[in-house]
């Protein structure tokens, strides 16, 4: 059976392919080196436009106006700029604000004003290896992976420190002193805004957290900085495996890329520590065999990692009475349980 | 690839869900057809794969594992048609569900007429209306263009205009629309779907064909009274095909070795319903089929052959999940459940569930409270749904549910409950039947199939439409009464010629056994003024009532079904209705 995989590997090589979700400008160059945070491509993502009726403002019908339209289809135009007439008594139609012609007829004349672009970022420190034409570009790098579950859509970087000493280690906001000031802070389970609001204030420049609770997920919707869960919601504690790399690599340089989880792209919130070290690609396809590592997603033991001991052939029952596919999972505490495959993830 | 179909005899049928990818053959033995088995594998429509082969090649691989059939060719194409060696099949039908709903911008004149029947439209497929243009909109042309553009729709629908209505309106209306369309880049270009004022068509088509992939369909709205949207949606099922096909790798493929007759899952579940309900033992009778998946819940009523399909992404137990708050309570969640939670557990649980929209309940705890989204979904649903059912012209708008028989059923979390127990008393519980019925489940995902099918092969959907699993007939007396009050007398006559009688009282669940294979005929006498279908106080008859694992249940608990609001209390009287039923 086809198996979920997750990452959290201390040291590979990681290739990103960052896109625009529509034809804009690449502005990295092949075998540049970005930050997380740098742009690499930007495109007009909410265009605006605004739509002047000519027709009435000669007092002329459409295909009359049409011979007084000054500007053709891929000008720009300055604000005040005349853009047609002048008809008699020397009306004249001009834009209100400067912009590029679009469309000039049917006694109308479409401008698209200048907006702010939507701006792509690198999100990862590294080299781009590859470009795609007015789409983005695919950027490489080595060091450690860990691959999370949740992220408020934010990306930045900065020096790591660890502020949890055990997996399931509460968060506080009186942890978060001034001496984090511009850091990416670890913490623990979080069940309180004001953690948001005091790491907002220093400023960090990232918060990873194991879980918190989902209500308040408008609050870290909010935060300008990247808020990253390795488990998810509810008061899960942290994975060992990603405990223990991130906690053994404090005071290195980290990429929070808290994006939101997308099936369809492939895209999921992730830790890089770049490491001056080389790996290969990770494995991303698998399938469920005997001995593999493994993380549970959900109830029970959501978020441990296990070992795969014994995958049942056809339909096991659970103790639920649900008939699934299934296979024991050998704990790190050293209990066995029967779980099923569709709550594993393989760490590959 | 196509062959004659007509006289076909095997079929492979593939279905790609957001989860799971089925593939199930049929064949013909001792002269009938008979769906021989099921390939399983996970979908594979998302990362690392992106592309839907994976998971097709792999539950036609399990299949001829099961089988021992070899299915596909060594150009890994299903083999058409079959060979004298026995590999192949003869036809071959696909449903899809899997991917992201459809962006759909709904355009019409006013907004209670055409620019609801236009959204009406988009809601018989796997669709999100993104945003709404109408006579009534405030905002100028240049931000209706913009707000196009912004939001990439993948489907402008457009009503407006009944016939010998409305024109130069609807031109108007469609000025934004091609004027967005002719700004996209050409690859990005949505598709557009006219159903307005068909004497407007010509001019439809020069202003837009250009400039967007242009369809076409009757009026939605060809008066103000009447609404079609048959033909519409038929149109609708295509432009899914052709949006999946452009977006999901594989799609493309698949469709090539259906014929190019793939077919949104929700539109042939709805083709099977409307089966259903043309050839159903009862006259009179509607048919209902629900269906909670991941991508959706799915409602198909068939009225006398009419459908009315309703799918709700928005209430599919996967990624979209998290965003179930916003239409419910967790008060009506944990209502239904036979545990106490906290609201925070069940606010943790939606999200962790849409993040990891593929796994299953593994504890008794989300065991309940899976089964209680699946009660409060399906009542969102059908709420929604039934705005759209037919009403008797001068007849108040009831909140119980028509009456219909069969109801069937659909959609793991139903189908593969632990026990048939759970699945029928989801059922009572969501859907609240009234009158007689009987409830069906589809445990392995055959209606979709052989709605596909029944264009292809209509002698294999007839033959076949019978393997569905029964659970038994419900019989639910509507009226009001004090708990304890006699509401029905039931008398049952066996084949045997033996009789039994009871009284059931207002406020119990009672089943009267009797085993599948088994018939019976049943005499139901209301008491009290309580209506059992026939009208108040009315006693009438069914015969030939056929035996289930439940046999005959009388549901006395009302309708609708009010549940106290003491919650220790309602919890046990949960747990008791499901020992009832045999929990």
């Amino acid at each position: 059976m086809l198996a979920p995989v997750t990452h959290i590997l201390p040291v590979t090589t990681i290739q990103r392919e960052r896109l625009l979700p529509i034809p804009g400008t690449v502005i990295a160059r092949r075998g540049q080196k970005v930050s997380p945070t740098d742009v690499i491509a930007e495109a007009n993502l909410s265009p605006e436009h605004i739509l002047l009726d000519v027709a009435r403002g000669l007092g002329l019908p459409p295909a009359k106006a049409d011979k007084l339209i000054q500007r053709r289809v891929g000008e720009e135009v300055s604000e005040n700029d005349v853009i047609a007439g002048p008809a008699s008594l020397g009306r004249v139609v001009r834009t209100p604000r400067p912009g590029k012609v679009v469309v000039a007829s049917g006694g109308q004349v479409l401008i698209e004003v200048a907006s702010r672009p939507f701006e792509l970022m690198a999100s990862i420190s590294g080299v781009v290896i590859e470009l795609v034409a007015d789409r983005g570009a695919v950027i490489a790098t080595t060091g450690a992976l860990i691959q999370g579950a949740w992220g408020n859509g934010r990306i930045d970087f900065g020096l790591l420190n660890v502020g949890i000493k055990a997996p399931d280690d509460l968060i506080t906001a009186d942890q978060l002193d001034v001496s984090l000031r511009g850091s990416v802070f670890l913490g623990g389970y979080c069940r309180d805004e004001a953690v948001f609001a005091a790491a907002a204030d220093l400023p960090l420049r990232g918060l990873i957290l194991p879980s918190m609770e989902a209500s308040l997920i408008p609050a870290a919707m909010k935060m300008r900085y990247p808020i990253l869960l390795t488990e998810g919601f509810g008061r899960i504690a942290m994975n060992s495996a990603a405990f223990k790399l991130l906690t053994t690599n404090e005071q290195r340089e980290v990429t929070v890329s808290a994006e939101s989880m997308e099936r369809m792209k492939g895209i999921r919130p992730e830790i890089i520590i770049p490491l001056p070290a080389s790996g290969d690609l990770p494995i991303e396809t698998e399938t469920f065999t005997n001995g593999q590592q493994v993380r549970i997603l959900r109830a029970p033991h959501r978020g441990q990692i296990g070992t795969l001991t014994n995958v049942y052939p056809g339909l096991t029952s659970l103790p639920n009475g649900v008939r699934t596919h299934a296979g024991d999972v050998h704990l790190e505490s050293g209990e066995t349980i029967l779980l099923p495959l569709a709550n594993l993830e393989v760490l590959v | 690839m196509a062959t004659s179909i007509v006289n076909a005899d095997s079929m492979l049928a593939i279905d790609v869900g957001a989860v799971n990818t089925r593939a199930l053959l049929f064949d013909v033995v001792e002269g009938k057809y008979r769906f021989l088995a099921r390939g399983t594998a996970p979908s594979t429509a998302v990362a690392p794969f992106r592309h839907i082969s994976e998971g097709v090649h792999l539950a036609i691989e399990q299949l001829q594992n099961i089988t021992g059939r070899t299915l596909l060719g060594e150009d890994q194409r299903v083999i058409i048609p079959s060979q004298a060696d026995g590999s192949g099949v003869d036809a071959c039908v696909a449903t899809i569900s899997a991917g992201n709903p459809l962006k759909v911008v709904a355009v019409g004149l006013l907004e209670d007429i055409s620019t609801q029947s236009a959204q009406n439209l988009a809601s018989a497929t796997y669709a999100q209306v993104v945003d709404v243009l109408s006579l009534n909109d405030r905002r100028k042309q240049a931000a209706r263009i913009d707000s196009i553009l912004r939001l990439r729709p993948d489907v402008i629908v457009v009503a407006g205009g009944t016939e010998k209505g409305a024109s130069q309106s609807v031109m108007n209306l469609l000025e934004s629309v091609g004027l967005a369309c002719y700004l996209f880049p050409e690859a990005d270009r949505p598709e557009v779907l006219y159903a307005g004022n068909q004497s407007l068509t010509e001019e439809v088509k020069s202003s837009l064909e250009s400039f967007s992939f242009l369809h076409l369909a009757p009026n939605l709205r060809p008066t103000f009274e009447a609404e079609q949207l048959g033909p519409a949606q038929a149109e609708l099922a295509q432009i899914y095909r052709i949006v999946r096909s452009k977006k999901i790798p594989g799609v493309q493929e698949l469709d090539s070795w259906a014929g190019g007759n793939l077919m949104p899952t929700a539109n042939a579940f709805g083709r099977m319903i409307r089966c259903h309900s043309r050839f159903t033992p009862n006259p009179g009778k509607s048919a209902l089929g629900v269906d909670v998946g991941a991508s959706a819940t799915t409602i198909a009523a068939a009225f006398s052959g009419e459908l009315t399909l309703g799918v709700y992404p928005q209430f599919g137990l996967g990624e979209s999940i998290s965003g179930l708050l916003s239409h419910t309570t967790t008060e009506e969640i944990t209502r239904w459940m036979t545990v106490e939670v906290s609201n925070d557990y069940i606010r943790n649980y939606l999200h962790n569930k849409a993040i990891y929209p593929t796994t299953i309940p593994a504890t008794a705890e989300e065991l309940a409270l899976e089964q209680a989204l699946a009660r409060v979904v399906l009542r969102l649903a059908l709420r929604k749904a039934s705005s759209n059912f037919p009403r008797k012209p001068g007849a108040a708008a009831s909140n119980l549910l028509p009456s219909f028989d069969p109801i069937l059923a659909s959609g793991s979390v139903i189908t593969e409950a632990p026990t048939r127990a759970q699945s029928l008393l989801m059922l009572l519980d969501a859907l609240q039947p009234t009158g007689y019925t009987s409830i069906w489940l589809d445990q392995y995902n055959l209606l979709p199939a052989l709605g596909a099918a029944a264009a292809v092969n209509p002698l294999l959907t007839v033959q076949e439409a019978s393997d569905v699993i029964p659970l038994g007939v419900v019989v639910s007396p509507v009226g009001e009464a004090s708990y304890g009050t006699p509401a029905l007398r039931v008398r049952v006559t066996y084949e045997t010629g033996d009789t039994a009688t009871k009284e059931v009282k207002y406020g119990a669940l009672e089943v009267i056994p009797l085993p599948a294979g088994k018939n019976a005929s049943l005499s139901l006498q209301p008491l009290h003024r309580f209506d059992a279908g026939w009208g108040q106080g009315h006693g009438g008859s069914v015969k030939n009532v056929p035996g289930g694992p439940f046999g005959i249940v009388i549901d006395t608990r009302g309708r609708p079904l009010r549940l106290t609001n003491d919650p220790a209390k309602r919890r046990e009287l949960l747990k008791k209705w499901l020992m009832v039923v045999g929990g």
